[in-house]
C-alpha cells in the first residue's frame, strides 16, 4: 500500500505530494494528517503540490477537508506550488478551494504560516491585556 | 471526423484509473497538446471515470486521436458503462446537483473543460459520455 510521507519540523508538518493521487491515497493522507496534528499539537501544515498534475473535484475536496479539520485542531494549512495550468483548470471546473491558503512555493508558504502563528499569539496577548 | 489511433481501456477498480490517466497523458503528449489543454482534458477525464466507478461500478473508455482537418487534431474519450443511467440529465448537468453527498461539479465542470461534450443515457441501461479536446483552442 502506497503512503505519502508526512515530515515533522518543529511545530509544523510538511507534506510533499510526488505522485498523482488516486482516491484512497488522498483519503489516507487526510486521516494521517489529522492524526499527526493531534498527536504533535502541530500549529501548521504545509502541503507541496508542485508535482501534482491533476486536481479534480475529489482532490480539491480533500484539500478543503484537510484545511477545515486542521482549523478545528487549531492549525493552519497552506497549499504551495500549485501549477498554473492546475489553477486555471480548477477555476473552470468551478471548484472553490474555500478555506485553503495558497502560496507560490515552500519558502513563501513557511513565511505565511509563521505570520499566521505570530498573529495568533498577538491576539492571545491582546486578550490578556483586556482582562487586566 | 477521422480516427487516427484507437484503444479501449477497461475500468474496473481504482487502480485502473491511474493507468488510464497515464495513457491519456501519453496520447496528449503524442499530439503535442499544450499543457493547459492537457490538464483540462485529464481533469475532465478524471471526473468522468470516477462517476463511472461510483455510479455504474465499472465500464470502459475508448481513447482516440481524431482529426477534422490538417489543422485540427485532438483527443476523443468515450466513457461507456452499463450502469443505472442518469434519471434527469438536464438536472445532472447543472452545477451543484448530486444524488450523492458531493458537490455535483463533475459533469458540468467536465463539460466546461472540453470542446465537445455529448451524453447519451438510458435509464436502467447505461450511460455513454463522449468528450473531445482539441490540441489548440
Ligand atoms: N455514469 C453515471 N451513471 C449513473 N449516474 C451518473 C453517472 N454519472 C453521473 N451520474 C449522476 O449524475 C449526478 C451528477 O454527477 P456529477 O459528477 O456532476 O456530481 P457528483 O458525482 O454527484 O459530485 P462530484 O462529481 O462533484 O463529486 C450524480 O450525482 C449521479 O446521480
Ligand atoms: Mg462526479
Amino acid at each position: 500500500m502506497d503512503k505519502i510521507p508526512i515530515l515533522k519540523m518543529g511545530d509544523y508538518l510538511l507534506v510533499t505530494i510526488q505522485v498523482d493521487l488516486y482516491d484512497r491515497l488522498a483519503l489516507n493522507l487526510e486521516s494521517d494528517l489529522v492524526n499527526m496534528i493531534n498527536k504533535h499539537s502541530s500549529k501548521g501544515v504545509l502541503i507541496d503540490i508542485s508535482a501534482v498534475n491533476i486536481v479534480d473535484s475529489f482532490m480539491g475536496r480533500i484539500l478543503g477537508n484537510i484545511a477545515q479539520m486542521s482549523k478545528i485542531l487549531d492549525a493552519h494549512t497552506v497549499v504551495v506550488g500549485m501549477q498554473p495550468a492546475v489553477a486555471i483548470t480548477l477555476i473552470e471546473l468551478g471548484l472553490p478551494l474555500s478555506g485553503v491558503h495558497t502560496a507560490l512555493n515552500v519558502e513563501k508558504g513557511m513565511t505565511l504560516l509563521q505570520e499566521k502563528l505570530f498573529l495568533d499569539s498577538t491576539v492571545i496577548a491582546d486578550d490578556t491585556d483586556d482582562n487586566t | 471526423m477521422i480516427t487516427l489511433n484507437k484503444e479501449t481501456i477497461a475500468i474496473k477498480r481504482e487502480q485502473d484509473v491511474v493507468f488510464f490517466r497515464n495513457r491519456v497523458n501519453e496520447y496528449a503528449e503524442k499530439i503535442k497538446m499544450g499543457l493547459v489543454n492537457k490538464t483540462k482534458l485529464l481533469t475532465a477525464a478524471s471526473e468522468l471515470v470516477r462517476n463511472m466507478l461510483i455510479y455504474a461500478k465499472e465500464g470502459k473508455v475508448i481513447c482516440e486521436i481524431v482529426t477534422i482537418s490538417a489543422l485540427q487534431t485532438g483527443i476523443r474519450l468515450t466513457f461507456i458503462d452499463n450502469g443505472p443511467g442518469i434519471a434527469d440529465i438536464d438536472k445532472a448537468m447543472t452545477d451543484g446537483y448530486t444524488t450523492g453527498k458531493s458537490l455535483g461539479l463533475g459533469l458540468p465542470g467536465a463539460k466546461r473543460l472540453v470542446n465537445i461534450f455529448d451524453v447519451k443515457t438510458v435509464k436502467g441501461k447505461g450511460t455513454t459520455i463522449s468528450i473531445t479536446k482539441w490540441k489548440n483552442g
